[in-house]
């Protein structure tokens, strides 16, 4: 069978292989190079080592967008998963128009990110100018803003996992653990809890590089202001490359940088799935 | 009794859940019928005698902002990367999949590598790609979208191809089928769940992708929604607030009638994606 397939290998994979090189191989090793040269357009390039990360860890405010970068994906890892598992828990209740609710808060997840960050624009700068105040003023209301924004879109999609995880543990043990008088408290942290690790990882890790990644609803929402103080990693990474001339070869260091955390978070995730897994 | 009760508070509880949850939607919508000015000053007023704009700002956003072109390219750029990535990466997950070699081995890795690279990485170099090689056409793009969204569809449709026994495709090559018919006859009809999984996921993608068609499209002639209501927002001089609120419901309608009319697929391609990503 692989001989006779063999032959046919240009029609099966070239196609693939071929947009495989142009839209991400050549861009990554290229942006791997190039973030040890200076440059603005790449026919000028010219080698300078590591100044381009000295310079990036010396810009404040790329460092301060780690720091609330960091902040945002661990304050929405909470506030989405917490709400998303209560959620689920109650929608896999026997309720009237579960179905109805679950289509309901699943349906912002399908909202790009600028539309999303429009939408909310327009209220929050409603709610607060009650108060003369404004989104752009304060970098903790863009803080808290984005944060009610992600939940708003994300916690229906944790739910839906949730709910999966929920539907997928079997009845006896629920049942064994109601035979040996377990109270609904302890069948929640003994059972329940217990025999969804596995979506409870999956859940906490899609949601902190979610967090990690998150641009186009920074952008729209507060596009950092005040003064780039609400700035993310992601947004400022695009205004290093696109809003100083110059300074493009620090902004590809910048995203060699980011790329390393997120390759870095995805490392400490497969280890956390696989040391459940041999566990159950 | 006690629990029908409690259960009938639960659904009222979650009624009122649920309308407070599409709120921000509903905000929005009521305001594309308002006149600009009042728009800023009192998003949550019901529209009256004097702020009421009927479809104006509509037909603002469609003759002075030419919506509907961006509408109209971004389904023309949807539909075709989807169509595109869907043949190409299946036909390439089976091959290497089924034939084992360095070469296939080293290509299925990289796949799942891709997965896990930031845009913000590679997208100063793709926008330069792009340019030098003539792709940042709508036509072009669709290239774009192939390479760069190959991982995660290779990926899926190769965790689904080792779950099909080889027996049925053999049998179809003893008898004479070659490889691309063997394909198409037999291999695709037993993918389809994965190909619909596959499909929704980049769709969603694809439809409310703003960076990569930002960076890589030649802007003066073709913009997306997104691209477009980030343009209207971030233009100098007035913002249009009514043509906003008028583009982001034209920007929604087509999402909710999507999710409306196969939401049983959506929810369940994105539970398996999750779960594989």
């Amino acid at each position: 069978m692989e001989k006779a397939m063999r032959r046919y290998m240009p029609i099966f994979v070239l196609p693939t292989f071929f947009a495989f090189i142009l839209g991400f191989i050549i861009p990554f090793v290229m942006g791997i190079g190039l973030s040890f040269c200076e440059f603005t357009t790449v026919t000028d390039a010219r080698f300078v080592g590591l100044s381009n990360y000295v310079e990036a860890f010396k810009d404040t405010i790329f460092r301060h967008s780690f720091w609330y970068t960091a902040l945002f994906a661990v304050a929405s890892l909470i506030v989405i998963n917490v709400l998303a598992f209560a959620l689920a828990l109650a929608l896999t209740q026997k309720l009237r128009g579960t179905n109805i609710f679950r289509t309901i808060f699943f349906m912002p997840n399908l909202i790009g990110g600028i539309v999303l960050g429009y939408i909310w624009q327009l209220i929050f700068n409603g709610i607060l100018s009650r108060y003369s105040t404004a989104l752009g003023l304060n970098e903790w209301y863009g803080f808290w803003g984005l944060i009610i924004l992600v939940s708003w879109q994300q916690i229906g999609y944790m739910m839906i996992i949730y709910i999966a995880g929920l539907q997928a543990i079997p009845g006896d043990v629920m049942e064994a653990a109601q035979i040996d008088g377990a109270s609904r408290i302890q069948k929640l942290f003994r059972v329940t809890i217990p025999m969804m690790m596995p979506s409870i990882t999956i859940c906490m890790f899609l949601s902190i590089t979610n967090g990690f990644k998150l641009f186009d609803q920074n952008l729209s929402l507060t596009a950092g202001e005040p003064a780039k103080m609400s700035e993310m990693m992601a947004l400022n990474i695009f205004n290093t490359f696109y809003g100083r001339t110059g300074w493009e070869g620090v902004g590809q260091a910048k995203a060699v940088i980011f790329f390393v955390i997120v390759v870095a978070i995805g490392l400490i995730q497969l280890r956390a799935t696989r040391s459940k897994e041999v566990q159950q | 009794m006690k629990k029908k009760l409690l259960s009938a508070a639960g659904t009222v509880f979650f009624t009122v859940l649920g309308l407070i949850y599409i709120a921000p939607i509903l905000i929005v919508f009521m305001n594309s019928f308002k006149e600009k000015v009042y728009i800023n000053k009192e998003p949550f007023a019901l529209p009256t005698e004097k702020t009421w704009n009927g479809i104006e700002n509509y037909l603002t956003a469609i003759n002075k902002y030419d919506l509907l072109s961006s509408v109209g390219w971004t389904v023309f750029i949807t539909v075709g990367s989807v169509v595109v990535i869907l043949v190409c990466t299946s036909m390439c997950a089976w091959y290497i999949t089924r034939v084992k070699s360095r070469f296939t081995k080293a290509l299925y890795l990289l796949c799942v590598f891709s997965m896990v690279v930031p845009f913000q990485m590679v997208m100063f170099t793709l926008s330069l790609v792009a340019d030098r090689t003539r792709l940042n056409t709508p036509w072009g793009i669709i290239i774009i979208y192939l390479g760069f969204g190959a991982g995660l569809a290779v990926f899926m449709f190769c965790g689904f191809v080792k779950s099909i026994p080889t027996e049925i495709e053999e049998a179809a090559l003893i008898d004479g089928c070659n490889p691309v018919r063997t394909f198409f006859n037999v291999v695709l009809p037993i993918m389809k769940p994965t190909y619909i999984s596959v499909g929704i996921l980049e769709t969603m993608w694809i439809w409310n992708d703003f960076l990569l068609p930002y960076l890589v499209l030649d802007l003066n002639k073709f913009k997306t929604i997104s691209i477009a209501i980030q343009y209207m927002k971030g233009s100098y001089g007035r913002v249009d607030m009514g043509a906003i609120m008028a583009a982001l419901i034209l920007a929604v309608i087509p999402v909710i009638i999507f999710y409306l009319a196969c939401q049983k697929h959506i929810i369940k391609g994105v539970a398996a994606g999750a779960v594989k990503g």
